[in-house]
């Protein structure tokens, strides 16, 4: 299972990668691998308001819905699209796959997010 | 918890296990999907020993059954076997099931796996005025399901018995690799294959040697099973019928033998029959892009009119549909429904309930 050291991450699985001022969200390597193949994703909209620890998405595999949590707060600038037509993406590639670009809120909101060490931590103890 | 004596092999062969009616069994062993293919277009093979077996002996055998069970018990001939419901008073189903016919004294009942102990109960507190014993077989059985177009072929190599004189819906004992099983031509997938039943030691050796022998056979998980089921409108309990769906509301009338001077729930049935149904299961093409799941609320205009039994997107159709029990008259096919999912409704129209066909 594959980690990058030098994302942030939550223990609902997401991941964080802050470029440029903005913050790209997607699902770990981890929440694919246990979600199985993913069929649907329902994406927010550009301008969208993002709350931290908010829904924010869904992702449909082909058992059952999850929900995708907001890391941290902010107004959604991209959503991409390519997983509309291929979210199997999302299985593919979780880490190069981005679900949606944020314009961050509140920088402080970044220091609450796990490192891949303490979120490695995480997964073994699921 | 419960495990079924292939448990151990499943975790070797990574399967994801899952709590399912009291027993851990797998629910994927790699994709749903992939499993899902290999059935309609191979084969699999599935565990399904959590299933209850249930065996009704003695003089009055089929005369008890006559009045517990929907379908016509009387015209079975010895090795047929029969799908039916056991129903309450009110016409609510205490289970659906497969009914073996050994003789006129002996019957052998596949029953839902979560519902085994409340069948036994009910079908042992209906027997009281009739000479029958009533035994819960399920602890002495394992059971194995081998579904999709090979099936035949593949296990045709493991005995001399003609399995191709084997029809549909009869079954007999078979020696598979010198060991003895009863193999029955059923399932429920929608394609040809047997269910097999055998002592535990004897399942546990004719899985492992099916696997061995057929590179194509792959081993398949609950998720498989439900969506192959699903895809040709194969009733799950608690979904398309249960204590108050009927086996009229969720299409099943074929299988209730209206011509039998009684059974149990036959007044109630009777009467909604003359009354006319309210409500059925129908299938459902989701129209706009989005998959709807169980509990979705089906509805015309602004008035809900139904509730989602089972959804998916359907690996073989590549679409989202589901079973939703709808009342009539939106329930004609063609009409245009919305279902609500999360903060959106989507556009749905009444297809066919089953929603696949080859």
């Amino acid at each position: 299972m594959k980690t990058p050291k030098e994302l942030r991450y939550t223990e609902t699985h997401e991941w964080v990668k802050v470029e440029d001022g903005f913050a790209y969200i997607g699902i770990t390597d981890f929440a694919q691998d246990s979600l199985g193949e993913i069929v649907f994703v329902e994406l927010p909209e550009e301008n969208d308001q993002l709350n931290q620890n908010s829904e924010f998405a869904t992702i449909e595999s082909v058992k059952a819905a999850s929900d995708l949590n907001a890391p941290i707060s902010g107004v959604v600038v991209a959503v991409n699209e390519d997983l509309e037509d291929a979210p199997e993406l999302l299985n593919t590639d979780p880490y190069e796959n981005w679900i949606v670009k944020i314009e961050i809120e509140d920088q402080s909101e970044l220091d609450s997010l796990l490192d891949s060490e303490a979120y490695i931590k995480v997964t073994e103890e699921e | 918890m419960k495990k079924t004596v292939l448990y151990d092999h499943h975790v070797k062969l990574g399967a994801n296990m899952v709590e399912y009616a009291d027993y851990l069994m797998p629910i994927q062993y790699s994709a749903i999907k992939e499993e899902h293919h290999a059935v309609r277009n191979d084969a699999g093979i599935f565990d399904v020993s959590h299933m209850g077996e249930i065996a009704v002996l003695g003089k009055d055998a089929t005369d008890f059954m006559d009045m517990i069970f929907t379908n016509n018990i009387r015209s079975m001939t010895a090795n047929q076997i029969l799908y039916g419901f056991l129903l309450y008073d009110t016409g609510g189903v205490v289970d659906d099931l497969l009914v073996y016919k050994y003789n006129d004294e002996h019957y052998f009942l596949v029953v839902n796996a979560a519902n085994t102990d409340k069948d036994f109960a009910w079908i042992k507190s209906q027997a009281q005025n009739f000479d029958v014993e009533v035994l819960n077989k399920s602890p002495q059985y394992s059971e194995l399901a081998l579904q999709g177009p090979k099936a035949e072929s593949m296990l045709q190599s493991h005995t001399d018995y003609d399995l191709s004189t084997l029809r549909f819906f009869t079954f007999d004992d078979v020696t598979l690799e010198g060991r003895s099983f009863m193999v029955s031509r059923t399932g429920y997938t929608g394609e040809d294959g047997f269910e097999i039943y055998g002592d535990h030691t004897d399942i546990k050796a004719l899985f492992k040697t099916l696997l061995i022998s057929h590179e194509a056979l792959k081993p398949c998980g609950l998720g498989a099973r439900d969506t192959l089921r699903f895809e040709v409108a194969l009733p799950l309990y608690g979904h398309e019928i249960s204590e108050t769906i009927t086996p009229l509301e969720a299409g099943y009338k074929f299988a209730v033998a209206f011509d039998k001077p009684a059974f149990i729930g036959k007044d109630a049935l009777l009467k909604q029959k003359e009354a006319g149904l309210k409500r059925r299961i129908v299938g459902l093409e989701i129209l706009d892009k989005g998959i709807v799941r169980e509990g979705a609320e089906v509805f015309k205009d602004a008035t809900k009119v139904g509730v989602v039994t089972t959804g998916y997107l359907s690996p073989s159709l590549n679409k989202a549909v589901a079973l939703a029990l709808v009342d009539k008259p939106h329930d004609k096919r063609g009409t245009e429904l919305t279902i609500g999912v999360r903060k959106r409704l989507l556009k749905a129209k009444v297809i066919k309930r089953k929603l696949y066909n080859k």
